[in-house]
């Protein structure tokens, strides 16, 4: 019982990350209809301007943590923010209206520039770092003896994550910036004739998964303490699978999707097998996508014309 | 009386093929214009070139004294020209409100707002219907949040594609006489694209009749009416 309460509150903290990643993948297939592949190698980069960020500010002498993370969440987003609007400006915009597998083979190839642009010019060996929020809060003991265990840093990632969501979501319910994104995603030639700059809404789309990304590649670093440049392979296939299990193109779905594939992966670690714990997350894509293909808050768009 | 809009020679291709094959057209301040012709005649595709997309290949498209040919859509869009396109395109997934809201993108709530009391109260079934979602709506209702959300931008110059296809009669006549009303209450000018050719030239000053991407016909409503061709060809149910 409490073995298992511990795998739940470390499945939750994995889960959030992997949704925050999830809603970009989900934000741009709405959009464009497009596997943005090179969106988990912006987490990554996301997880280095992070680390670069906390070092640089530590050498400043900023010893107030919360002040450093503070700063760091803001930078690296904004940094991340300027990758999104990049890659989407050089390696897909210009393919619009060209092929279907076109910018997706553009995508893998962005991926791989970054993958190889961070390992050059940051090394290719793991970079660890200190915990910075150490200590928690013990929950219960169990049998045996062993101790639930809340961590600062599990309930930091948490916290975070939920609260950029709900301002997330604030952003797409609420402002005419996310009425214009929503109705791009639904309609993209109607939202041309009510005079909204498409061009734009989709640059801003990027943009705003990217920075999503990047807090989700801090939120890795804090808790996991280690980075590389090939981070991003596995968390960003997972997010996929993630936003896929959720319903691609729903908000709420690659949140849902992303606990649950976070949900799925520590559980199974924790009573089968460590190394396999990848299979059962890819396992989980392949079933969903033969008896589920809309995913579990996907649309099967019934709709009257 | 000054032209608002004037196409002058405007081709516009799909691919390899010409859709529209240099028209001539005008839209005078406070006329309601109608287009008609047979399906695949090139209608939706003038109403949408005027739009910007597909662009006009050759001639000039001239708006209000400057020519909008070669501006990109949502910036021709911003000038107070207002499409309600074919297949209505109402976004399924956002509320009759929202909807409304996005007509008057770029306008401030309040602004919205007030022009929002306009539009229910000549579609007070909008009203009623406002946080159900635009996917939800029946054909009729789609086409009033289709026009009401047109009117939202408060419009110069309204595009109307085919506002009447797939309605029940009495729709249609509803859908007709708030375009009359709008016209006659607000000097309103509107370019009507119908394939119901008695109704749009009963309700029309001018018309114009389209064949394969042409212009083979212009006049005024009654005097198109009473021409024998167009009688055979779109009134007496021949094509």
């Amino acid at each position: 019982m409490a073995y298992a309460l511990q795998q739940l509150i470390n499945g939750v903290t994995l889960g959030m990350i992997y949704g925050l990643i999830a809603v970009g993948y989900t934000m741009v297939y709405g959009i464009i209809g497009m596997i943005n592949f090179a969106h988990g190698d912006v987490f990554m980069v996301g997880a280095f301007l992070s680390l670069i960020s906390l070092v640089a500010l530590s050498a400043l002498g900023i010893s107030s943590v919360p002040l450093a993370l503070a700063i760091t969440l803001i930078l690296a987003a904004a940094i991340a923010g300027l990758y999104g609007w990049t890659i989407e400006r050089v390696a897909y915009r210009p393919l619009r209206g060209s092929f279907r597998l076109a910018p997706l083979i553009s995508a893998i190839g962005m991926s791989i520039v970054l993958q190889n642009f961070v390992q050059v010019s940051q090394g290719a060996r793991a970079k660890p770092m200190p915990a910075l929020i150490p200590g928690g809060w013990t929950l219960m003991r169990g049998e045996g003896g062993f101790a639930v265990q809340l961590s600062w840093m599990q309930i930091a990632v948490v916290v975070t994550t939920l609260v950029i969501l709900a301002g997330f979501t604030w952003l797409v319910t609420r402002t005419p910036l996310g009425r214009a994104m929503r109705a791009c995603e639904q309609d993209l030639k109607m939202a041309s004739l009510l005079g909204i700059a498409t061009d734009r809404t989709i640059s801003l789309t990027f943009v705003i998964g990217a920075m999503l990304a990047a807090v989700a590649g801090l939120m890795f670093l804090l808790y996991y303490g280690v980075i590389d440049f090939f981070i991003g392979f596995i968390a960003g296939v997972k997010a996929f699978t993630a936003a896929v299990l959720g319903g691609v193109g729903s908000l709420p779905g690659a949140v849902l999707g992303g606990l649950a594939i976070g949900l799925i992966e520590t559980f199974w670690s924790a009573y089968f097998s460590v190394q396999y714990k990848d299979v059962a997350a890819f396992s989980i894509l392949v079933l969903v996508l033969i008896f589920m293909p809309t995913g579990l808050l996907g649309r099967a768009d019934v709709e009257k014309v | 009386m000054t032209a608002l809009l004037s196409l002058r020679g405007v081709t516009a291709f799909y691919g390899a093929i010409q859709a529209l094959k240099g028209v001539d057209l005008d839209v005078n301040e406070g006329e309601i214009v109608t287009l008609i012709g047979a399906n695949g005649a090139g209608k939706s595709t003038l109403m949408m070139t005027i739009c910007g997309n597909p662009r006009a290949r050759d001639g000039q498209i001239l708006y209000d004294g400057a020519d909008i040919s070669a501006l990109p859509t949502h910036l021709i869009m911003r000038r107070a020209i207002a499409q309600s396109p074919e297949g209505r395109r109402i976004f399924p997934r956002m509320s009759v409100y929202e909807n409304l809201l996005m007509g008057a993108h770029g306008r401030s709530a309040a602004e919205a707002e007030e022009t929002m009391e306009q539009v229910f109260a000549l579609f007070p079934r909008m009203k009623e219907r406002a946080t159900q979602r635009g996917g939800t709506l029946s054909g009729g209702e789609q086409q009033m949040l289709a026009i009401g959300r047109a009117l939202m931008s408060r419009p110069r110059l309204l595009l109307l594609d085919e506002p009447s296809l797939g309605l029940a009669p009495l729709v249609v006549r509803q859908i007709f006489s708030a375009i009359r009303d709008l016209n006659r209450s607000t000097g309103l000018t509107v370019l009507l694209v119908e394939q119901n050719a008695f109704q749009a030239l009963r309700l029309a000053h001018r018309g114009y009749v389209l064949v394969n991407g042409a212009i083979t016909m212009a006049g005024t409503g009654p005097d198109l009416l009473a021409r024998p061709e167009i009688r055979a060809a779109y009134l007496e149910g021949g094509h």
